[in-house]
This record gives structure tokens, sequence and C-alpha cells, in this order.
């Protein structure tokens, strides 16, 4: 399934997809350490708005700590540190007031499923009842459409009451989706999202985010490249702790590409 | 997503703004901090209580020699009072020595029965029997050496009283071994299974298992449980000052009665005046205790967590 | 063959010997309690009844019952137990949630451990030292309770904390990433799971408290009194100190009356204690994840 959009300009190297939409994130020479060793080091890239941006490469590349340092989640990892800029939306993360506020409005979603132990309705609910939003009819409404957009009411519609972290590891990824959905996210993580979810859950989740992109800015972290080649506008390509290429998805895929591992990755040479 | 619209912030700038949540976690910080560290400030509070109240004492009437070479406790002497405090170590030594001969054997015992033996039903019960034994307040068990221990060693033994090393060795013996059965049973839990596994595969039985590969592992965690059985004898008050009969001595055999440092601050206090050498001399009794229990649990920390890193 | 065999059946023979061994070593370990108990509850038993729970001593406390004894208990663990429960549980938290593996945490560790590991009459003469004289309370039931809300405080830091952290760390992350702040977490993940150990903690602490002798022996049990307290800055009577009065201290007590104060004491700690083991086998049993 290719995106129509890239289709047009797979040669228009020099003119990405999105170029006219406001960017959504910019990342300037960033540098990720964990104690001595270097997980990630010296990246540059931009990602807009309504854009899906996918990042692929083998594992220990750096992609999940890219994500962790775009929502400050180094502040639960004292051992983790953080060099160079990250703008969200115009704003240095480094230097906020309420990171709280920051990571409210990223949605994340695990490789591997959370269902936290609550009841299926308050998993859903709780992102808003942190805002601030305690009526029961406007909670109702946020949780029917949410697990709606992440494929998941008519299996639990019945069974609201029941807990969220004993569903099945397919139910509970799309729970997991539907949570993140219910904090109205501006930016969408996803984090190899299909490890633990069947073939035919993962193409279901794949389907919804088409959907969900006409919403939110969407990071796809993810290990098979050609959910990437489904999904993305335009894709990274991580290894050994760096980025090696950024570029439009369909320029990787058809060969397009400036480094020749890339090439090699994509084509299944390792990885 | 049009009706979400409304909770949505409306700017950029004004999501970062600092609100009710943000200041109400600070403040939650901040309470767990202190209620963290008052562990700490209790502990060098109670040093630092005993020790002012105990402060006048040391500074006039101690002497080094006096208080831990003289066996003579004669406090309330009124011409010349005597505060040496060897026989009530003494006390104390014997008794919580014969109650570690006690404890050791049994509750190692135990623990190796409990830990590698029994299983399913049998073992969850043993636990469960062990920890009531644990909970038994020590005022009960100075009082079953009192009523009951007391008349029996007097028909089993024909002296004329029962109160005596014997008397509180083995009550505090039996109060020391389920707090050890259950630390030494951690403590063989926390040896890998594939010791045991590796050690089968050569063929060796489960008894040489216990003894070559388990036993040797769990040494350090073993000692720390010994350790803290002794501390707790150690420490103990009501036990031993109902059931060692509680008179000044240097024991000679198993059946003389002692006085145990702990008991005779529990015997005495209630009848000092507030701040007379006497009642000062306590507080320097409850300072010795203090350091000597603080080093016991130190040490015995240290052990366990040196097994910990290994 | 034959020689491998031999060998075979003779550690069989020494294998079971050793197991006899361990056997007899924990029977014997239980068997003179349950000796002692069987004697509490023959010699003790025909003094327990409603009378007794419920009415005052009488005749210089060589007969009647011993209620005061028994309220003066209630009132010195529920005045403990307020003190030290929202204590213990916030310095859980802050050692499970709060605190990096450092020096200052072990610190902290090494603290506790050596607040359970005072011996309970040093306790004692801190609670003279510092509440009784120090800030003034006298011997009160104030005085008593902070004395032992302090040397049981180590019981709920560490079943709190044993509790806090059986709750996954990827429920945490998963609220982190939501935007929760850590109190907000805490409060709506983290404790709610946690709740049940806790208690199973507390329950455990009341039996302590209420077993304690030395250190509310001078800080606010009294051997006698003729009156109930009306608050926190009154004496009070208690189980465990009227145990050791009547048995060492009153002559002419009828032999059989601190065999009742022994066996409703015992009674109450074992209860306490057996809920607690109850409800955590219950729990173990029930799964939320």
């Amino acid at each position: 399934m290719v995106n129509p959009n890239t289709n047009l300009n797979v040669e228009a190297e020099q003119v990405p997809v999105a170029e006219e939409a406001p960017v959504k994130l910019e990342i300037n020479d960033l540098t990720i350490k964990y104690g001595q060793h270097t997980a990630l080091k010296g990246v540059n890239l931009e990602i807009r708005e309504h854009e899906v941006f996918g990042i692929i490469g083998p594992a220990n590349a750096g992609k999940t700590s890219f994500l962790k340092s775009i929502n400050r989640m180094d502040t639960f990892d004292s051992n983790m540190s953080v060099e160079g800029q990250i703008k969200f939306n115009g704003l240095d993360v480094q230097n906020l007031n309420n990171i709280y506020a920051l990571r409210s409005r990223i949605g994340v979603v695990f490789p591997l499923p959370v269902g936290l132990p609550l009841t299926i309705y308050e998993n859903v609910a709780l992102s808003p009842r942190l805002r601030g939003i305690n009526s029961k009819s406007e909670l109702d409404i946020i949780v029917e459409r949410c697990l709606t957009r992440a494929a998941l009411w008519d299996e639990v519609k019945d069974r609201l009451n029941s807990l969220g972290s004993l569903l099945s590891g397919g139910q509970q990824q799309r729970l997991t989706i539907a949570r993140a959905l219910s904090q109205d996210p501006d930016l969408l993580m996803l984090d190899e999202f299909s490890i633990a979810v069947d073939p035919v859950t993962t193409m279901r989740i794949e389907d919804v985010l088409k959907e969900l992109k006409k919403d939110m800015t969407i990071i796809l972290v993810t290990n098979l490249v050609q959910q990437a080649r489904r999904l993305a506008d335009r894709t990274a390509f991580f290894l050994e702790n760096e980025c090696v290429e950024v570029g439009n998805t369909e320029d990787l895929f058809t060969g397009e590409v400036k480094d020749q591992r890339t090439r090699d990755y994509v084509e299944g040479k390792f990885g | 997503m049009p009706e979400a619209s409304s909770t949505k912030l409306a700017s950029t700038a004004d999501f970062d703004r600092r609100d009710l949540d943000w200041y109400i976690d600070k403040v939650v910080q901040l309470i767990v901090f202190f209620a963290g560290i008052s562990a700490i400030i209790f502990i060098i509070g109670i040093f630092i209580f005993i020790t002012m109240e105990g402060l006048g004492f040391l500074f006039e009437d101690f002497t080094f020699k006096e208080f831990f070479l003289s066996p003579f406790w004669e406090p309330s002497d009124e011409d010349a009072p005597e505060y040496g405090i060897l026989a009530l170590i003494a006390g104390t030594a014997s008794v919580t020595g014969l109650a570690m001969i006690v404890a050791i054997p049994f509750s190692l015992g135990a623990a190796i029965y409990i830990g590698e033996f029994a299983t399913g039903k049998v073992r969850e019960t043993l636990k469960v029997l062990v920890e009531l034994l644990a909970a038994i307040p020590s005022v009960v068990w100075g009082f079953i050496g009192l009523s009951i221990m007391n008349p029996l060693i007097i028909d089993l033994f024909d002296v004329p009283v029962g109160l005596n090393v014997l008397n509180a060795g083995i009550i505090l013996g039996l109060m020391a071994a389920p707090i050890m059965t259950s630390i030494a049973e951690d403590a063989l839990k926390a040896v890998p299974d594939r010791y045991r596994e590796a050690a089968e595969a050569l063929g060796a039985t489960r008894w040489q298992v216990i003894f070559k590969t388990v036993l040797p592992a769990a040494k350090n965690g073993l000692l720390g449980a010994v350790l803290l059985g002794v501390g707790r004898g150690f420490g103990e008050t009501m036990a031993v000052l109902m059931a060692t009969g509680h008179a000044v001595n240097i024991p000679g055999s198993l059946f003389d009665p002692v006085r145990a440092l702990t008991a005779t601050i529990a015997a005495e206090l209630g009848e000092t005046a507030v701040g007379s050498p006497h009642y000062q001399a306590l507080f320097t009794i409850g300072i010795f205790l203090f350091i000597i229990t603080f080093l016991i649990n130190l040490t015995a920390d240290l052990i366990v967590r040196g097994i910990r890193k290994g | 063959m034959f020689a491998e065999s031999d060998l075979n059946a003779r550690n069989k023979r020494v294998q079971g010997l050793f197991r006899m061994l361990f056997l007899m070593m924990t029977v014997l370990l239980i068997v003179p309690v349950a000796i002692i108990l069987f004697t509490l509850v023959s010699k003790g038993g025909s003094v327990i009844s409603i009378d007794f729970l419920f009415t005052n001593p009488t005749d210089g406390m060589t007969a009647g019952g011993i209620f005061p004894a028994l309220l003066g208990t209630v009132w010195i663990v529920a005045v403990a137990l307020l003190a030290s429960v929202p204590l213990g549980v916030a310095a859980a938290i802050y050692l499970n949630e709060y605190a990096g593996d450092n020096w200052f945490t072990r610190l902290i560790q090494l603290a506790i451990i050596n607040l359970a590991g005072v011996p309970s009459i040093v306790h004692a003469l801190f609670g003279v030292g510092a509440f009784v004289i120090f800030f003034g309370f006298g011997t009160s039931i104030l005085a008593a309770s902070l004395t032992l809300a302090i040397m049981t405080l180590p019981i709920v830091i560490v079943s709190t904390r044993e509790s806090l952290r059986a709750v996954p760390q990827a429920f945490r992350e998963a609220c982190w990433n939501m935007g929760a702040t850590r109190w907000q977490t805490i409060r709506r993940i983290v404790l709610p799971n946690a709740i049940s150990g806790i208690l199973t903690g507390v329950i455990l602490e009341v039996s302590r408290t209420a077993g304690e002798t030395a250190p509310i022996m001078f800080t606010g049990a009294a051997f006698f009194l003729p009156f109930l307290p009306q608050g926190v800055f009154d004496q009070t009577m208690a189980m465990s100190l009227h145990l050791f009065v009547v048995a060492t201290q009153v002559p002419g007590v009828p032999e059989e009356l601190p065999f009742g104060v022994a066996l409703v004491l015992i009674a109450m700690v074992l209860i306490m204690n057996s809920i607690s083991i109850a409800f955590r086998m219950y729990l173990r049993g029930k799964k939320k994840w």
C-alpha cells in the first residue's frame, strides 16, 4: 500500500512532500549518552506537521533513545544525558517550565503493550482526568471515540469495566493506542508497536494510523522496513548510533539513496 | 476531532505554564523526602537524647575502669555507690551465648528443611508457623520462663530456683530462632537454582548438593542471620528481666541467676530520680547498648549486602 | 555395576537420614511452643469470660477483669498507628519512587535497619528523654505511642516498600509518558495497586505494637489506674505491662490469673498476625496483571 502523495514526489528529491507544512519537530545536533556509552550522536532532522515519519534501523541503533529524548523521559533516568537541541512547536524541550504538559501532548505506544491495571474505561479516561475532565458524559464520549478510532470499541464495548491489564496482547496494544489518543496528542510516537502483535492486528492498526495522520504528526519507529514503506512519508535510517540518511520513503526503497548502507539494509542484506 | 479542541490548550506558549499539578508534585516530593530521611533523624535523635541524659554521669562519676571492669553494680549504696557493669555484661553474654547455642542449630536445620526439602503445603504451613512464633511478645516469653520453665527446671535438675542462665538462655533461644530461621531461609533461597542443577547434573545427591554447594554459597547470608539473632538476644529486655533471676552475678554455672544490661534499665529506671547519678548511669548503659547493637547490625548488613553484590 | 548401585543405596540412606534430621530440628523448634500454648490455654482458659474482658481489676489486681488494660492497649496502638503509618508509607514512597541508587539511599536503609535493631529498652530511654522530658508530654499515651511508632516504623516502611516494588515499572512509565507527574502516577496507579500489601504490613505492626512492654513502661503505661484514659495526655494501663505486673509485682495473685492475661495478649497478637498472613495469601491468589 503506497501512499499516493509520496508517489507523486518520487523524482523530486530536492522538494520533499510536505515542504510547505510547518515544522513540528526540529532536531539539531542531538547526542544521547548513557553514562560513557553513546546511544546516538549528531542527529539533525525536521519532522513536519501531519507527516508520518518513519525511522528504520537494526536493534540498538538509538531509535528508542531518540523517542525518549523528545518527550524528555531522560528526566526519569539519571544515567541518560541529552545534548543538542530539540524544538517542539518551536519551543526548546530542554528548557520547558512544565515538561508534564509537553508529555501530555505527545502520545507514546511501546513495543510491549501496557494495559494499566485499571478498567478498560479508566485506561482511556485516565489522561482526560489528569487534564481535569471529570464529567461522566464528556468522558463517555472521549472513551468511545478513542476506542473506536483504535479499532477496539466493538470488541470491548460490553465489558468496559473489566481490567485493561488482562486483555490479550493485540487488544492491549490497541488499548495503548486508544489511551495515547485520549491525550488528544499533537504528536504520536510508535515504537515497534507490532513486535508483540499478530499480523491481522498489525494491519488493522496500520489502517488506523493512516486515518490518524489527518489529525496529528506520527513518528513510526519500526523494525519492519516494509511497514515504513507502507506508512511513512519520509523515513530516516539509523545505524550504529547515527542517523545515516533521511529521505522520502519511496526514494529509499527505489534505490535513490546517498549511502550504500541504506540500500543494503532496505534490501535486507543485514539487520 | 472537533469536540476535543476545547480541551486542547490554545497556544503553544500556553502549554508550558506551570499548573497546580506541577506544584503539588513538587510539594509531595519534598514531603516524602523528609519522611524518607526521618529514619536517619530518629537514629541520630536516639543517640543524642540518650547521650544528653547520660552526659552528667559520663563527665562526673564515670571512670572507664570502674564502669567496664568492676563486677559491682551498687548504685543505691548511699556511702559509696559503685557503677560496674562487668557482671551485667557477663549476664547478658552468658544468656545470649546459650541462646545462640540453642538457636543456631535448630534455626539453620529448620531453614534447610523448609528451604531445601519441604515442598508445597508443608512448606507453606511451616513458614506460617515460624512467622507466628516470631510474633509472640517478649513479655509472654518472660512469663513462660517464669511460670512454666521455672518449675520444670526445679523438677528436672533438683535445684532450689529455676530462674537462671539456663532458663533465660532457652527462652531467648526459642525467641530468636524463628527470626533466624526466616532470614537463613531467605539466604538459602538467594542461591540461584542453577547451582543446584549443576551439582545435581554431576550426580550429587540432595544432601551433597546442600553441603557442598548451597551452604557455602549462602554462608554470608547465614552469618548475617546469626548476627541478627545475636543482636536480638543482646537487646531483649522483658524476657530476660523475668527469666534470669535478676541477680548481679558473674555466672559460674548454668544454674546461677544473672542480670542483663537491658533488664537492669527496665527494673531500675522507674525508681530513680530524674537527673540523679543512678538515672544517668542507666542512660549510659543505654548508650553502650546502642553502640553495640549498632555495630552488630552494621556488620550483619555489610555481610548480607556482600552476597547480594557477589 | 554392583559397587555403583551399592553406593546409590548408601547415598539414598544418608539422604533420608539427613532429611529426617532436619525435619526433627524443625519439629523441635515448633513443638515446645505448641506445648507452651497448650499450657497457657489449659491453665488460663478457665479465667477467660466476657466479664474478664470487660470489667475492672479488683482487690489490688488479684481478681476482676482486664478492661482498662485492654482499652489502654487499643489507645496506644491507635495513636502509634496514626503517627507511624503516614510517615512510614511516605518514607517508603520516597525510597521506592524517588530515591536513586546511591550512598544517601543506602544511609537511609542503614538507619532503618538500625531503628529496627536498637533494643526496645533503648527506645524506651529515648522516649523518656525526648517525649516525656524534652517535649514535655509527661508520661502519657502520646509519649508511649510516639516511642512505639518510631520503634515500629521500619515494619511499615519495609512492607510498604515491598508492595510498591511489586507494581511493575512499565505501569509507571506508561503514566509518565502520558504526562502524569510522579505524584499523579503514584496516587492513581501505584498506591491503589499496593494498598492491600501496605495493609498487611500495618496489621503486622498492630500486632507488634500491642505486645511491646519495655518502651511503654516509663513513657505512658501505668501499673494500675482507677480510671480510664480520657485523652492522649493521660496515662493508661496496657495488656503487656499488666501481664508483667500481675506475674511479678503483685503478691497473692491466684495462679491462673496471669495465665488468663497472657492468653488474651497472645490471642490478640496471633489473631492479628493470622489475619495479616491470610490476607497476604488471598492477595497472592488474585492477579491483576
